[in-house]
């Protein structure tokens, strides 16, 4: 209880400090407007519906990126992490894809695919593929053999045992996985549609800074904040409805 | 026609350092059905191997038959009972009870409700719906009986079921575990590294050499069943007498397989002794603390 009143004192603190110290010009308010003038200005956005569309938007590029990299990903990890045989044959070129930075990459998919939603999609989707892909293969090695054992003394063999034994023992690691890709796709997102978009909450943070509306570009970026706690916090619901006999184990 | 046979069976395998190991050498046993058979070795001796074998989740040279017919995998018609209980902790003890019904198609609502019946045979009804780490280690191995139960094996295979449990709970699973043997009348091969565990519960005991694993010898257990009705049986003459022709058998191989010898300071204190014979005490001690090394 006593943490929980230090930690909402904390953020309450600290929106004061973004409320006063602004008003009372000990930071240019042009360039750090109070707390209070961005929340005007995320209301009068929200009532011209303008930010519900860049949220659209973002929300579309996201999920697409993200959900093509689990399609790829999990699977591909999944059979990695089973058949070490072909994780041997297909690892050198993965690693070498791996420490390829996504916005390193993102001038060539330009080329290839244009400056449109494509592009954008798979930017996404190489930053978030590898933590889903490495996470996957990791949750398959760690299964603890007896496991495996005891299914197979069950008479659980080839999709029975991947339905039934191998995808919910790697589950878990997977969903860190999926975390991690999510975070790793937001991150990537804002810098795709800040270099080549006209929608977007990235676009609206620096089209915002460029014609000198700085309430609207603070306003973008609280925007994106709560757009990405949102996420996280819906992954971690889904996880922990998807493996509840976790929870159970950490609460004793 | 009996239920378990072996015949000719070796296992070998290349080592880590390289070194071609023997495991098992041209073991030869049969089992009758129903009947409750112990194989009893020191640590490292292959019975776990041996059991692994049976069950068909590994191979190995030579034949083996179950009711006939050969095994040439892992199938419902034998249960194993890992010392690791070996539950998944993703599904409820219910659910997990139900998987072996589940692999072999039996549909859900008839797999939980057999599922249910065998929680009752193990005494853990108002349980179905916890998942394995809610429960203590004993309610985890009866689980796991459980499960061997309920898609109605023809013989229960066991790999150290009670190693792991307080002596106390150990005894209360033995006395169960008996009632279980009596009610289904599975044909039960148990392996174990506990004299007085393998007294208790077999009909016949064979004591398995160290490195590579043969038959020593096997041992009739001529106690009356049920055991577990007796008051305080591990201590009557019958009992304590066979205990100790096993002990006997078992302690030279003890000695052989080095079990005591990379064993710290109990170890230095009986090479200092020369060819002195082990206390007994010490031979057991050594026993449940040598780690098994398959």
């Amino acid at each position: 209880m006593k943490t929980r009143i230090l930690q909402v004192s904390v953020v309450i603190l600290l929106l004061a400090l973004w409320q006063v110290l602004p008003q009372l010009e000990v930071i240019n308010p042009h360039f750090l407007p109070p707390l209070s003038e961005v929340v005007k200005t995320i209301h009068a956005l929200l009532a011209a519906k303008e930010l519900q569309a860049h949220i659209l938007i973002s929300l579309k590029r996201i999920s697409a990126g993200l959900l093509v990299a689990l399609l790829v990903g999990a699977p591909l990890g999944l059979l990695m992490g089973w058949f070490r045989e072909f994780e041997q044959v297909v690892d050198a070129p993965l690693q070498a894809g791996r420490q390829i930075s996504a916005l390193a990459l993102f001038p060539v998919f330009i080329l290839l695919f244009g400056i449109g939603e494509v592009s954008k999609a798979i930017i996404i989707f190489w930053a978030s593929f590898w933590p889903i892909l490495l996470n996957s293969i990791v949750g398959v090695k760690n299964i603890d053999p007896i496991l495996i054992r005891s299914a197979r003394s069950m008479d659980a063999r080839g999709v029975k045992l991947l339905v039934n034994i191998i995808i919910p023992a790697a589950a878990p690691s997977m969903f860190t996985g999926i975390r991690l890709g999510a975070s790793y796709a937001f991150m990537v997102l804002v810098a795709a549609e800040m270099v080549g978009a006209n929608s977007g909450l990235g676009f609206l943070v620096l089209n915002s800074q460029e014609t000198f509306r700085i309430p609207e570009m603070y306003a973008a970026i609280i925007t994106l904040c709560l757009f990405g706690l949102l996420i996280n916090h819906a992954l971690l619901l889904l996880e922990q409805r998807a493996t509840k006999w976790r929870q159970l184990r950490a609460n004793g | 026609m009996a239920s378990v046979d072996i015949e000719n069976l070796s296992k070998r395998y290349i080592s880590k350092a390289g070194g071609d190991c023997l495991a098992l050498d041209d073991l030869n046993l049969s089992i009758e059905k129903g009947e409750f058979f112990a194989l009893l070795g020191p640590s490292g001796c292959g019975k776990s191997t041996l059991l692994h074998i049976i069950g068909g989740l590994n191979s190995a040279d030579g034949k083996i038959l179950i009711n006939g017919q050969p095994v040439k995998g892992p199938g419902l018609n034998r249960g194993i009972v890992f010392q690791e209980y070996a539950l998944f902790p993703w599904l409820t003890v219910v659910e997990n009870v139900a998987f072996g019904l589940k692999m072999k198609g039996v549909a859900k609502r008839e797999r939980l409700q057999t599922a249910r019946e065998c929680l009752a045979l193990v005494g853990l009804s108002g349980f179905e719906e916890r998942y394995p780490d809610q429960l203590s280690g004993g309610m985890k191995q009866r689980t796991a009986i459980a499960r061997a139960l309920a898609y109605d094996p023809e013989v229960l295979l066991m790999d150290e079921p009670f190693a792991a449990l307080d002596a106390q709970t150990r005894e209360i699973l033995q006395g169960e575990l008996l009632k279980i043997w009596e009610k289904t009348g599975k044909t039960i091969i148990f392996v174990t590294h506990s004299i007085e565990e393998a007294v208790f519960l077999a009909q016949r005991v064979a004591v398995i050499t160290s490195r590579p694993g043969r038959i020593k010898k096997i041992v009739d257990i001529p106690l009356s069943t049920p055991r577990y009705e007796e008051e305080d049986i591990r201590s009557s003459a019958a009992f304590s007498e066979v205990r100790h022709e096993l002990w006997k058998l078992l302690s030279e191989e003890v000695v052989n397989s080095g079990t005591l010898n990379g064993y710290g300071g109990s170890s230095k204190a009986v090479q200092a002794k020369g060819s002195e014979p082990l206390g007994e005490g010490l031979l057991l001690q050594a026993q449940t603390e040598g780690v098994e090394q398959q």
